[in-house]
């Protein structure tokens, strides 16, 4: 069964894109067929974060509107030949998506695709809201951080009203990614901990992917990490986290500040799929 | 000022902690007041009009969520001819 995956979370800039690039290359590794649809339109990026920037021909918008079939939209990454970018347009506003459309596009790729990943634009309006819509499994990326935290539990309300599964009454698995943690600074008091963001936003925890030079390393040369540096305490983290979607069983293990400190492992339950 | 201030001071994360629990009970709340407040309304201005002509346009229903106790508040005007009159 192909699965729809929104990445989501309230709040911008806290690694929705980032994330949705790691999780979906991690997963196409893996052997897995995967699509990426960037729903940010008007400021898209994944396909910069992808490499694929100057590749875009059609986007969703124009397939959504009917102006391009599907199959010539879709970009295939050239170096996994499981994992394909659907961009999103860069010149039109967010309106110019339906809801309609958006099924459409979504069954068409379920046709074609194990998983679709959906990058959400940031906040809570129509963007986001058609970004969830048709999620079968939504990742909640927070950083250690008040505001953030705040807007995904926002964002966990909304994913619990608005999407086609909610109305249904339908399960919608929840996965809790926290991103850019300093575990550091969370040891030392200075930054919420895993255990305080876990306890307020009560959903299953995904992975704790460090801050790290090397995502931001990845972004400039357009490769996500798990390829461009496989062996990064950022991309197992990103990597263990695409296994845990798949259903298997993993301690979560708190990255480490410096290299030869020890883990520390926490009892935390894994997501289950 | 001593080593110890120094080292509370850097300890926000608790505070964040317990602003964020606060914060989010009462926002959780509000979250299902859209639909609580309306059924509150709805079977109130009922029971009054079962009793004394109403104006449906003029009353005002608000939920105000404090620290210890949150208050409804239900201002219905009471239109000035009696209903026997009808
Ligand atoms: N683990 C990390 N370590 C260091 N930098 C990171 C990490 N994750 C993301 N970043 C950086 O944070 C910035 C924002 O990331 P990203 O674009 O993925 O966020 P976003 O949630 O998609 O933002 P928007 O809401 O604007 O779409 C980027 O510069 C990215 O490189
Ligand atoms: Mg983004």
């Amino acid at each position: 069964m192909p699965k729809v995956m929104v990445v989501t979370s309230g709040k911008g800039g806290v690694g929705k894109t980032t994330s949705s690039a790691s999780l979906g290359a991690a997963l196409a590794q893996s052997g897995q067929n995967v699509v990426l649809i960037d729903f940010d339109v008007g400021l898209r990026n994944l396909d910069l974060v992808m490499g694929a920037e100057r590749r875009v021909v059609f986007d969703l918008v124009n397939v959504v509107q009917g102006d391009a079939k599907l199959p010539q939209a879709l970009i295939r990454d050239k170096r996994i030949e499981t994992l394909s970018l659907l961009p999103a347009s860069q010149t039109r506003d967010k309106d110019a998506l339906t809801e309609d459309g958006v099924k459409t596009v979504i069954e068409e790729l379920k046709e074609k695709f194990d998983w679709i990943i959906c990058d959400s634009p940031a906040g809570i309006e129509k963007g986001a809201q058609l970004a969830m819509r048709f999620a079968d499994t939504a990742v909640v990326v927070t950083n250690p951080e008040v505001s953030s935290v705040r807007d995904s539990d926002r964002i966990i309300g909304m994913l619990d009203s608005k999407t086609l599964r909610a109305e249904n009454g339908e399960t919608l698995e929840k996965h809790l990614l926290l991103t850019r943690y300093n575990a550091a600074r969370a040891a030392k008091g200075e930054m919420l901990n895993v255990k305080d963001v876990l306890e307020i936003l009560a959903i299953p925890l995904l992975g704790i992917v460090p801050e790290s030079m090397d995502v931001l390393t990845a972004s400039n040369v357009g490769c996500p990490v798990t390829l461009n540096t496989p062996d990064s305490v950022a991309s197992k983290a990103y990597l263990e986290a695409a296994r845990r979607l798949r259903g298997e069983k993993l301690d979560i293990v708190e990255p480490a500040e410096r290299k030869g400190l020890m883990s520390r492992l926490f009892g935390w339950k894994a997501a289950t799929a | 000022m001593s080593i110890f201030s120094f080292f509370t001071r850097s300890r926000s994360a608790p505070v964040a902690r317990d602003r964020l629990q606060i914060l989010l009970a009462h926002e959780r709340t509000l979250a299902g007041q859209s639909d609580l407040v309306a059924v509150l309304r709805e079977e109130i201005l009922t029971v009054i009009a079962k009793h004394v002509s109403i104006d449906r346009d003029k009353v005002n229903v608000k939920l105000e969520c404090g620290n210890n106790v949150s208050t409804l508040e239900v201002n219905v005007e009471v239109m000035d001819q009696p209903k026997a009159a009808s």
